[in-house]
């Protein structure tokens, strides 16, 4: 099953590779992982999506819990919570296919952010699901490029993962 | 007080009442030895080799309980130490390893002796810290003891890069007195709920067994564990690491679990309806074909870190906490409660174990005109009063110490049981007598293993720490020969060695002494001259029989009640005892 663990790490040089460390040598898979700081810039905080039975689970979260630099972790697929991804789609757009490609966008609620004579480039949010539809409804043949964030969450409601 | 950066080190070191470190000279460390040069509080170690370094702070450690501490240079001298690193790591001892480093400057530019020691370590250190501040020098060090002696303990590196300990830069030292880390707080007492199930899970048991390792003696907890055993009435059994944890010579006691363990141990754990894992892991060797472990069993497992709980053996009652706050909340309770454990019950299980006991699995034919190594530990269990530190390296040798030399205190048996290091067992005999100068203290090793640091007995006699060596010499790499034996149809690729030392002359070249004996009636006399001569480290090389096998045994992911057994005559025979 898919997890999406959101962990709270100390903003130290290295920590980051104590956790991608940690999961090959201990043979976790890692199918996405972020990390950028966060409001306190003592503290990074990283969402990383792997998938295993819940055996696995349970090792991977204690794993990382054990890491001194791990603060708090939480496992998002436990509760209800709002996930998001970034994509942005590098598209050749000819005279014939210009309209289509923005009515397309338009409808995924996507934005166009940069246009050229030749191309436009789709900033896109949400679900990974609704990025991999957008993907799949445009002629693969037109995409140029494709950069994505990895997916990103948080809890609703009043809990959340802080110090 | 104004320090510079290689004065804070020593300092700290004094300060964190650090006895010895263990350490090799080189060009990163050297603004640290000479700060080590001008002081006598903090005793230096040299070693001949790192590795020989990492597992004399290990040895101390394991017999003193306090961490072991040790001093390399960078690069090679880094990379030396890492196998003593991984072997405290695998067996959860104290250690502070300070490395050297390039300078800052050219960190990562491939400079002489550069190696990343902060991610070359990471995967067998509890935590590594690479030092950028000089003003964060002393903390840094207070952090690493912090994290090493607590919680599961564990080696720690602080690799310092060269500017850092420039004698020419001077801070205000002061050396904190606590430190604290917001993301490391490891659990002290157990969680009473958990506990009270786990204490009415015991009292319905009727064929209970005692689980018990390392973790009891890292955590001071052996006289906790032996009045918890006698409270209950119920059997005993250690691991490997576990060993004296609880007195071997006790009758609740059944001997060592798993792969070379006892028949009645194994076959307790196999049969057993409650199962009370305390500070043990279910590793591999213990716990055989998993999905055979102990079929009929429910299991309380006490553990000070959470990831070893349910990582191989799903448990049903776990406690997360140290052994010995744990143990006596488990004993108020117990103590407090009108349930009794069944009398009845356990007088029927006692007898059942009893019955396995008769089988006598650690009978060796006694009349053979060859040197039986499991006779030479009796006989120097007899001839130490089974009083003495014994380390051990790896193989047959370890397997034989750790089965006849009963140990009735803890801290007394000191071998690599999770990463099984040969080569361990003469430095860290080396780190046990400096730290206990009057107990004797012996090195049961092979002709294979005292050969990966035997460059340590010039340590030995440079710093007066005489050890007896007791090499049990089958010419053979004798566990790698016994498996061959069993699974390879005798095809002995490569585990016999045409040309070993010898190894008198070479004790004698290092300035010790050297005695040779081939014949069983020269076992006592031997021991007995060895061990009178209280000044002298002795090695003793003994001729024993090629061919002994280490009984019982578990082949690898085969169940608890699948053992092989040796019968009388002394040759082997499989049997299905189920």
């Amino acid at each position: 099953m898919r997890h999406i663990i959101s962990i709270l790490i100390e903003n130290e040089s290295g920590a980051l590779s104590r956790v991608a460390g940690l999961f090959s040598a201990r043979g976790y898979n890692i199918e996405s992982l972020t990390v950028a700081p966060t409001e306190d810039p003592s503290l990074s905080r990283m969402t990383l999506v792997t998938r295993g039975n819940d055996d696995i689970i349970e090792q991977i979260t204690k794993q990382l819990n054990k890491l001194i630099d791990v603060v708090k972790l939480i496992d998002l697929a436990d509760s209800v919570h709002i996930e998001r991804e970034l994509m942005m789609v590098k598209i050749r757009a000819t005279e014939q296919t210009r309209e289509e490609i923005r009515s397309l966008a338009d409808i995924f609620r996507g934005k166009i952010i940069d246009v050229t004579p030749t191309t436009y480039i789709v900033e896109m949010t949400g679900p990974s699901s609704k990025l991999d539809a957008f993907i799949a409804a445009i002629d693969g043949d037109t995409i140029i490029e494709v950069v994505r964030s990895g997916p990103t969450g948080i809890s609703r409601g009043e809990k959340g993962l802080h110090l | 007080m104004e320090l510079n950066g290689a004065q804070i080190v020593i300092q700290s070191l004094k300060d964190e009442g650090v006895e010895y470190i263990f350490g090799y000279p080189g060009g990163a460390v050297l603004h640290l030895y000479d700060a080590l040069f001008q002081q006598e509080d903090v005793k230096h170690i040299l070693v001949r080799h790192e590795q020989g370094a990492t597992h004399a702070a290990d040895g101390y450690a394991r017999a003193t309980g306090k961490p072991g501490v040790v001093l390399v240079t960078s690069g090679p001298g880094a990379t030396n130490a890492i196998t003593g690193i991984a072997t405290a790591y695998m067996d959860s001892i104290p250690m502070v390893v300070i490395s050297g480093q390039v300078p800052s400057p050219v960190i990562g530019s491939d400079a002489f002796q550069e190696v990343d020691m902060v991610g070359i370590t990471r995967p067998c250190v509890k935590h590594n810290f690479l030092v950028k501040d000089v003003t964060k020098l002393a903390e840094t060090i207070k952090k690493a003891f912090y994290v090493a002696t607590t919680g599961r303990p564990g080696p720690v590196v602080v690799d310092i890069p060269k500017d850092i300990t420039d004698p020419k830069i001077k801070v205000p030292y002061k050396y904190p007195k606590k430190v604290s880390i917001r993301s490391y707080n490891p659990a002290v007492t157990g969680h009473k709920g958990q506990i009270k199930k786990a204490v009415d899970l015991l009292l319905t048991a009727q064929k209970p067994i005692i689980y018990s390792g390392g973790g009891v003696i890292l955590g001071e907890a052996s006289k906790e564990l032996v009045e918890f055993s006698q409270l209950l009435g119920f059997p005993v059994t250690n691991t490997l690491m576990g060993l004296g944890a609880y007195p071997a010579t006790d009758k609740q006691f059944v001997g060592m679990l798993g792969m070379h363990g006892t028949y009645e141990a194994n076959m307790a754990m196999h049969d057993s309806d409650v199962i009370i894992a305390i500070g043990a892991r279910f590793d591999d060797r213990v716990t055989g074909k998993l999905d055979q472990f102990c079929p009929h069993a429910q299991i309380i497992h006490i553990d000070v870190d959470p990831a070893s709980i349910s990582k191989t053996v799903k448990v049903t009652v776990p406690i997360v906490g140290e052994v010995k706050p744990v143990l006596e909340q488990m004993m108020e309770m117990l103590r407090e409660s009108k349930k009794k454990p069944s009398k009845k019950a356990l007088e029927s299980w006692w007898k059942q174990i009893e019955q396995w006991r008769a089988i006598k699995c650690m009978e060796y034919d006694r009349n053979s005109p060859l040197i039986k190594p499991q006779y030479v530990i009796e006989q120097l269990y007899e001839v130490t009063k089974g009083e003495a530190y014994i380390t051990s390296d790896v193989g047959q040798h370890q397997m034989w110490a750790a089965q006849y030399y009963p140990f009735d205190k803890p801290r007394h048996w000191i071998n690599s049981g999770g990463l099984g290091t040969m080569g361990f067992g003469l430095p860290a005999a080396i780190g046990v007598k400096l730290a206990f100068p009057e107990s004797e203290v012996a090195c049961v090793t092979g002709d294979g293993s005292i050969q990966m640091c035997i460059q340590e007995l010039s340590t030995a006699l440079q710093y007066n720490a005489p050890v007896k060596i007791i090499n049990l010499n089958n010419s053979y790499l004798g566990m790698v020969r016994q498996w061959q034996e069993f699974t390879y149809e005798s095809r002995y690729s490569h585990s016999y060695m045409d040309t070993i030392p010898d190894f008198v002359k070479l004790t004698e070249a290092y300035g010790h002494v050297g005695i040779r004996i081939s014949k069983p009636e020269e076992v006592r006399p031997a021991l007995e001259e060895a061990f009178a001569m209280k000044e002298r480290t002795v090695f003793l090389d003994i001729l024993t029989d090629r061919t002994e096998n280490v009984y019982p045994m578990i082949e690898a992911g085969k169940a608890h009640n699948d053992m092989k057994l040796r019968v009388a005559n002394g040759t082997s025979t499989d049997r299905e005892l189920a």
